[in-house]
């Protein structure tokens, strides 16, 4: 390990140069500060860790692990469960990945094979500007534009088409995990685009001049050629969308309506952890309660960074293939 | 010799790549659509009041954001204090002195934090910080934000160090410089464009949260004094005027929704033509 | 080398003066403090702490972020004062002990209020009737739609939709919450076994907002909705109300006069002032009305917040009730405020 070998050559120094000499030099201080600096960022991750444990052990002891499969939740009989809100989380991420996968991928495909650079490259940075824009503002648009777009023009025709569906039964009161999943799909569009695309692009450019020359057409090129050996890479970004979306909480609290039943229904509305923690945190008073809505952070904590994990090995994947 | 491409497969080429093209304008249009509608109501919702009022009590109109505008400000000042500095001294340590191993340990759990759901950390700056000091303050909300910098402060650091040639390196070695020396008045120096950029694009991404503030910062209607009482900040007041009843608290929102993203875009902006015309650009 | 470093230093040297520039431009001389709680009566405090501003030197930052918000957080010491419509549990004010080194919680009335139904039925535009099992079955979940019978039976006259009824409730945990289940729990023995009275509870059906301000939204946006909210949030923003039938069966609706009625009508009274005045007996009185209660500690450890608050709480039992009846808040009876002036010297 360079570091240790660094050490043994800072020792084996010590007789060669003036202790005074080096300070002055500083790469003592500077090692150890950085390092340091270093310590303490592991330190906090600890932290974060232990504190959200800590907190929601008086939750863990008394439920146990049956508070992920219980749907009641009703501060006023302290009774806790945390299924509606991982059942609401998972199906307005879903959703909104459903929407937003095909949609990216396909607009990076454009962007990286199908348009001129020059195209390629203004269009790319107007997305990237979207992946910018806070989600406070993406809720504030849900709220007044997009939920009442929703109701009025999207809803009426998915009934009467598909209105047979469980998932599309019941009144539509514009709050709902549809909204919510159709917010969370743009939030998290840009970002597959901007990171497929980077992909597509460092595909070598021999893989596609053979398959062009073999006489494939431009799109069989990216379909059958291009694509699979970017997949992993495309599928690392998606992972990395989905591990934002499910910890997405503004735009989400604005739009799904704060409800937390099970429905099979997309239209009526849910309930995210996120989302819970927010509205309920502030005024959480009882063990019981504010260690619940811990015990959910601390889920919450462990999916992403489960997802966030299967994202990275598919990033890593694709690093080791390029070189 | 040129082979002959079947009507079928020059069909779906042109109908994938017309799809594909649509995919983009869909995604396109809906970006000019939120930052037009934004502009528009938002620009027209601002006044001179708006720059320079406090909130007025509830049915009350005439309010501005003043307070909210310079509580942003000291909050985003208090986190680039905290996780700036931690975050690119950690990630000198990862471009100039750790060996494989360890840095990849580091790497792994840095973006372990960098995926924690910012309510998450509200939380813990809420445990470590609000109740301990029996005050909601601006600290709490900028050691909140300030943890959530650190990750991609570690992460711009150490690649932008990196990129710097390994021949302004040797050559500063050469000169009999020590490496603290080197990597301090040389290769940082070097790399400033991309530290520079990185670092705006890391306060642009914070300026917007607002999940980590509710329970740190809370909020003010007055202005707040130094960095340990509760503050009003952008983000905050745009979520609880826009999930009021009232009009002129929503119009208020937009107006602020304009501020908060303009800077933001600008900020992004900038960054990324920092990016393109330093010296980075130029040695790709 | 002297250059960078330099650079380095001039950076630290103007980061600091930019934060020194914005700590001192904000540094004012009154004292500050913060208080947090309910949205029952956050128009009323809005007002009060920015009329008092100029009177006693003290700037009182409010944050309506609902009743169980102030108890939790003047429990955890993190605001100075709560408020709260909700009436606290023994297990809260012995969590406020233990978390504050055996001091107590004084609760202090501030004014009367109303929690009204009210209503978007688009094509009605008649105040409704309602009564007590009625509102209960409707929260239930067991009348559905607004031309059900049992709503049809108690508005005669009145033609109603057939509509869905969407029941609009709070999602965090609300003192009007608690007045409104207290009242329900008092009138429907299925309500009182069901969900009862508390500041959050699980609600059978309809769509949670956050704070009466988000309850009030849901009703602007959502036709067909029917919630409970304080009555000057209806007021101000042109939603109808209903009436609602009291013990005296007759349909009374919310006003100053009938919630004074409620509080005239108080036989018990605790020594806290902490006492429900849901369903009150007697003419005229409308069933639906509370207290709304300031939670002091009784001890504080900065003596210049001690002062500050108790100057404003004389000034709110007294001159600050004049400005009360505007915002549809009915002022407090004058035995309760001359209770609460005596229980202002408690705080230390």
């Amino acid at each position: 390990m360079a570091a240790t070998s660094y050490i043994a050559e800072t020792l084996g120094r010590r007789t060669s140069r003036g202790f005074f000499a080096r300070l002055r030099g500083g790469d003592e201080i500077s090692y150890l500060i950085t390092l340091a600096c270093t310590v303490s960022i592991l330190l906090i991750v600890c932290l974060i860790v232990y504190e959200l444990w800590f907190n929601s052990q008086a939750t863990f002891k008394t439920f146990g692990f049956s508070f992920l499969k219980s749907s009641a939740w009703d501060p006023n009989a302290d009774k806790y469960g945390a299924l509606p809100f991982i059942y609401g989380t998972c199906v307005t991420a879903f959703l909104g990945m459903i929407i937003a996968v095909p949609l990216g991928v396909a607009a990076s495909i454009f962007l990286a094979e199908m348009a001129p650079p020059k195209l390629s490259n203004i269009l790319t940075f107007l997305i990237e500007l979207l992946a910018a824009v806070p989600s406070v503002i993406y809720g504030l648009l849900g709220i007044f534009i997009l939920v009442p777009a929703i109701k009025a023009y999207l809803v009426p025709p998915l009934k009467s088409v598909f209105g047979f569906l469980p998932i599309f039964e019941g009144t539509f009161y514009g709050l709902s995990l549809l909204s919510a999943g159709i917010v969370l799909s743009v939030m998290v569009v840009p970002f597959i685009i901007s990171v497929s695309r980077e992909v597509l692009l460092a595909v070598p450019v021999e893989q596609r001049e053979a398959a062009l020359a073999l006489g494939a057409t431009k799109w069989e090129t990216t379909w059958d050629i291009v694509l699979p050996y970017a997949s992993t890479g495309i599928f690392g970004s998606i992972f990395l969308a989905l591990a934002r979306a499910l910890g997405e909480t503004m735009a989400v609290t604005m739009v799904v309506g704060n409800t937390p039943k099970i429905s099979a229904s997309l239209l009526s509305p849910g309930y995210s952890i996120a989302a819970v923690i927010a509205n309920e945190f502030a005024e959480a008073n009882g063990d019981l309660y504010i260690s619940s809505l811990i015990f959910m952070a601390l889920v919450l904590f462990g999916l992403t960074i489960v997802i966030n994990a299967i994202a990275r090995i598919f990033i890593m994947t694709t690093q080791k293939r390029g070189s | 010799m040129m082979m002959e491409i079947s009507t079928s497969r020059r069909f779906i080429n042109g109908f994938m790549l017309t799809l594909s093209g649509i995919c983009t304008v869909l995604v396109v249009s809906v970006l000019f659509f939120i930052l037009g509608y934004l502009l528009i109501h938002g620009a027209t919702s601002l006044n001179w009041d708006f720059f320079t009022k406090l909130p007025k009590p509830a049915g009350e109109t005439g309010g501005g954001m003043a307070n909210a505008i310079v509580g942003s400000g000291k909050v985003l000042l208090l986190a680039t204090v905290i996780g700036v500095p931690i975050g690119f001294l950690a990630g000198v340590f990862l471009a100039e002195y750790s060996g494989k191993t360890f840095a990849f340990a580091i790497r792994y759990v840095v973006d372990l934090l960098n995926g924690v759901p910012s309510i998450v950390i509200g939380i813990v700056a809420y445990a470590l910080v609000v109740r301990p000091m029996h005050h909601f303050s601006a600290l709490a909300g900028g050691t909140a934000l300030g943890i959530m910098m650190i990750p991609i402060a570690v992460r711009t650091t150490e690649e932008f160090l990196r990129s710097v040639p390994v021949n302004i390196r040797e050559g500063a070695m050469a000169l009999g410089a020590t490496k603290a020396t080197t990597i301090f008045t040389v290769v940082i120096p070097a790399a400033i464009s991309g530290l520079t950029s990185g670092m705006m694009l890391n306060l642009a991404r914070v300026a917007g949260e607002t999940a980590p503030l509710l329970f740190t910062a809370l909020g003010n209607q007055y202005w707040s004094k130094g960095y340990l009482a509760p503050i009003a900040t952008l983000p905050v007041m745009i979520y609880n005027y826009a999930i009021s009843p009232e009009e002129d608290l929503h119009k208020q929102a937009w107006a602020a929704g304009f501020v908060l993203l303009t800077l933001v875009l600008v900020i992004n902006v900038s960054a990324r033509l920092i990016i393109a015309r330093g010296p980075s650009a130029q040695r790709r | 080398m002297k250059s960078h470093m330099l650079r380095y230093a001039a950076t630290a040297a103007a980061l600091t003066a930019v934060a020194a520039v914005l700590a001192i431009a904000a540094d004012k001389q009154p004292i500050q403090m913060t208080g947090a709680g309910a949205t029952f009566p956050a128009p009323i405090y809005q007002k009060w702490f920015n009329d008092y501003q100029s009177i006693g030197n003290v700037q009182i930052n409010y944050q309506p972020n609902g009743s169980g918000g102030g108890i939790k957080g003047v429990t955890e010491g993190t605001v100075d004062f709560g408020a709260s419509d909700a009436i606290l549990s023994k297990e809260q004010m012995e969590a406020f002990k233990s978390k504050n080194g055996g001091h107590g919680l004084l609760t202090f009335p501030t004014v009367l209020g109303a929690v009204v139904p009210s209503y978007n039925v688009p094509g009605v535009t008649a105040e409704l009737n309602f009564t007590g099992p009625v509102l209960a079955d409707i929260f239930l979940g067991k009348i559905k739609k607004w031309n059900d019978s049992a709503l049809a039976k108690i508005n005669p006259g009145v033609k109603l939709p057939d509509l869905d009824i969407l029941v609009a409730h709070r999602s965090d945990g609300s003192g009007t919450t608690f007045c409104f289940t207290d009242y329900l729990s008092k009138v429907s023995p299925e309500w009182e076994k069901g969900p009862g009275r508390n500041a959050a509870i699980s609600w059978p059906v309809g769509l949670g907002a956050k704070g009466n301000d988000g309850v009030t939204g849901l009703l602007k946006q959502q036709p067909g909705a029917l919630g409970y909210v304080e009555l000057i949030y209806a007021v101000k923003n042109h939603l109808p109300y209903g009436k609602v039938q009291n013990a005296a069966k007759e349909f009374i609706k919310a006003d100053l006069k009938s919630v004074s009625a409620a509080a005239a009508a108080m036989k018990e009274s605790a020594a806290d002032t902490q006492v429900s005045i849901t369903d009150a007996q007697g003419k005229g009185v409308y069933p639906i009305s509370t207290f709304t209660w300031l939670l002091v500690p009784d001890t504080f450890k900065d003596a210049d917040k001690a002062a500050a608050m108790k100057g404003f709480l004389k000034w709110a039992v007294t001159k600050g009730q004049d400005e009360v009846e505007p915002l549809d808040y009915a002022k407090l009876p004058k035995a309760v405020a001359d209770k609460v002036a005596k229980r202002i010297g408690l705080i230390k």
